[in-house]
């Protein structure tokens, strides 16, 4: 589904990226710029760093030379303490859905949620209760959910709360780490929905790992590929299909790849159908 | 979308017909007029018109407390127009009064009455009950794992025993040596003046060979390995279980027991023995040390009167101990590693019933033993 024009400052911009763990290089100058407004996704094989990107992206690990650039802010600039002041400002400003959830198991479901509210504002219980309800409900779960403990929650539930999680604190940013791993392929299709809708309520910008190629048709802006230490391509899945780059074309090829593709023509077909009238 | 710059929201009456909000109604600057919200009214059955043009900022915060006054001053009677809004703090609010809409259905499920004091007592003594119980259907599959490794000695698995030997045994020689050192000096210490006003000073000797042969190096050996190993037996197994690696290994056609328990259980009862005689020596030598400094009783008298009043049988026993302290708690903390559910905070309360209940018991089985040994005159 093509972007509704996507304004062009930077959100996040990364220069000359490298990272490395004793021998092993992870990355060896990378380049990206993400754009205010766009869900931008970075794909790869194991092993090709995307991960460490992520962590990167969101102060949990430095890299060991190059710059990351996020909400204008000079990662390499800032001390790291985690209740630091302009860390923690920053940190506020995005929110992190966790591949494993990353929920607290100790505190219900609703108690997640409104931790970012309790620690970071000064709102009363009562209504940090309320709104976190609402996130919770706005991520499709049931309001009795919100008693229960992680442990108790099925995997797509623990997703969905997790993002609600992370939007808390209505963050300008929004990163997903694997949203649709581990999903059945119609919760997939319903965390696809969320996060368009969630773009539409908030003009979040969204930055995303992923493996499933129907969501990367579905819902990505732009499209990185990393291999081999380096980004081998940047730009939409359809400029991307057209490229030659063989880290790029495993992607395309094989049945899977072709399968999303079709799948995506037809829905577009029905959309633009659709909203003509 | 959020300007960092931007004023705390405020709420004013331009007129008795008009509402201006203004500033950034946000999770974070709409902490200070929360109760001014709630003093907001007008009177009944009038048109009110809210100015939201100055809204700098809105977020789901914002527009919760919002929609609420605005459902608020809609209930008293007030016909409401709101204005000026920017087209997406509109789209958001409007997405609020959906979702409020909502959840103004039952929600009633966090409303569980506390248990009263009656209730609280049967459930945990049923707790208690349902528990022991369980720990003793364990007992029994442990026994039954353990039969069967005897009857098929193949199925013993010695690398994972040796390793527990090392772990459980062999790495805690410096603190059971260091602890039962210090236990000796006290207690040679403490005695020491009793017997010095009798004039008994050789009889220190029969005080630090009883006590420490006995009971004490028995004991603190257990309690410092229910400590060290029983509690990482505990948090092991249950994070095993956490992570689902416990039902691999039964799909796997491998048993738990066999894999997880029988070798630690077989290891603690090799290196308790061992580390009670070891903890014997040192509390003797520590003892024997502070005899000589506060009661002149040189190392060949300590030595002469020591073989005379203590005898082998006394060693025995406390030696004999270890065994069922050893069973006891690699047993309990194993049983407590497998009744971990849900997630990372039920891994410690299982290490610490661990923990707690194995020292809890080895003292009960010492008593126990102190019982039967007077009862057969040992």
């Amino acid at each position: 589904m093509p972007s509704p024009t996507p304004s062009t400052d930077a959100v996040i911009e990364i220069s000359k990226l490298s990272t490395s763990f004793g021998d092993h290089v992870v990355h060896s100058g990378i380049d990206l710029e993400v754009r205010r407004g766009e869900i931008f996704a970075v794909i790869g094989g194991s092993g090709s760093g995307k991960s460490t990107l992520l962590r990167e992206m969101i102060l949990l690990h430095r890299p060991d030379t190059g710059s990351i650039r996020v909400l204008g802010v000079d990662l390499q600039a800032l001390d790291g303490g985690d209740a630091n002041g302009e860390t923690l400002a920053l940190r506020r400003r995005w929110g992190v859905m966790f591949q494993h959830g990353g929920l607290f198991g100790s505190l219900t479901v609703q108690e997640n949620v409104g931790l970012p509210l309790r620690e970071h504002t000064g709102l009363d219980d009562a209504l940090i209760d309320e709104i976190a309800a609402a996130k919770l409900a706005m991520t499709g779960l049931e309001p009795q959910v919100g008693a229960q403990y992680p442990a108790e929650l099925s995997g797509g539930m623990r997703k969905r709360a997790s993002l609600a999680r992370a939007l808390a604190l209505d963050p300008e940013l929004l990163f997903l780490d694997e949203p649709t791993a581990g999903l059945d392929p119609e919760s997939a299709g319903e965390v696809d929905q969320l996060v368009h809708k969630l773009r539409e309520l908030f003009g979040l910008t969204i930055v995303m790992i992923t493996h499933d190629l129907d969501l990367l048709w579905q819902l990505a802006d732009r499209v990185a590929v990393l291999a081999e230490g380096k980004v081998q391509g940047v730009g939409s899945m359809s400029e991307l299909a057209q490229m030659d780059n063989p880290a790029i074309r495993k992607f395309f090829d094989g049945p899977r790849g072709r399968a999303a593709h079709e799948q995506d023509k037809q829905q577009a077909d029905v959309h633009t159908s659709g909203q003509t009238g | 979308m959020h300007p960092m710059s931007a004023a705390p929201a405020a709420i004013a009456h331009s007129s008795s017909q008009e509402l201006v909000l203004s500033g950034a109604w946000t999770a974070r600057g709409i902490g200070a007029i929360a109760p001014q919200l709630d003093a907001i009214s007008a009177p009944a059955g009038q048109e009110l018109r809210v100015d939201g043009a100055r809204i700098e900022a809105l977020d789901t915060a914002g527009a919760w407390v919002l929609q609420k006054l605005l459902q608020r001053l809609r209930g008293d009677g007030n016909a409401l127009r709101l204005h000026g809004l920017r087209p997406e703090f509109a789209r958001l609010l409007e997405a609020i009064e959906q979702q409020m809409a909502d959840q103004e259905r039952p929600l009633a499920a966090s409303a569980i009455a506390p248990p009263s004091a009656l209730e609280a007592v049967g459930r945990s003594t049923q707790a208690a009950l349902e528990q022991g119980f369980a720990l003793l259907s364990f007992v029994g599959e442990c026994a039954l794992a353990l039969g069967g490794c005897i009857a098929h000695p193949a199925r013993v698995r010695w690398r994972p025993i040796l390793y527990n030997i090392r772990s459980a045994g062999f790495d805690a020689l410096p603190i059971v040596g260091l602890l039962s050192f210090l236990l000796g000096v006290v207690v040679a210490y403490q005695g020491a003046d009793q017997l010095r006003q009798y004039g008994a000073n050789i009889f220190v000797a029969d005080l630090i060979g009883l006590s420490m042969l006995r009971e004490f190096a028995p004991l603190i050996t257990a309690i410092i390995v229910a400590g060290r190993s029983g509690s990482a037996y505990a948090a092991q197994i249950g994070t095993m279980a956490v992570t689902e690696e416990i039902d691999a290994m039964r799909t796997l056609g491998i048993a738990p027991l066999d894999v997880l328990v029988l070798p630690k259980i077989l290891a603690l009862l090799i290196a308790l023995p061992l580390l009670t005689v070891f903890a014997d020596v040192l509390g003797v030598f520590g003892g024997m040390l502070m005899a000589r400094a506060q009661l002149g009783v040189g190392f060949g008298d300590f030595l002469d009167r020591f073989v005379k009043a203590v005898s082998v049988t006394a060693y025995l026993i406390g030696v004999g101990k270890a065994p069922v302290f050893a069973a006891i708690i690699a047993v309990v903390g194993c049983f407590q590693g497998f009744r971990t559910r849900g997630g990372a905070d039920s891994v410690g309360r299982q290490t610490t019933r661990a923990v707690v209940q194995s020292i809890f018991l080895v003292i009960v089985a010492d008593a126990l033993f102190s019982v039967a040994f007077s009862a057969l005159d040992l």
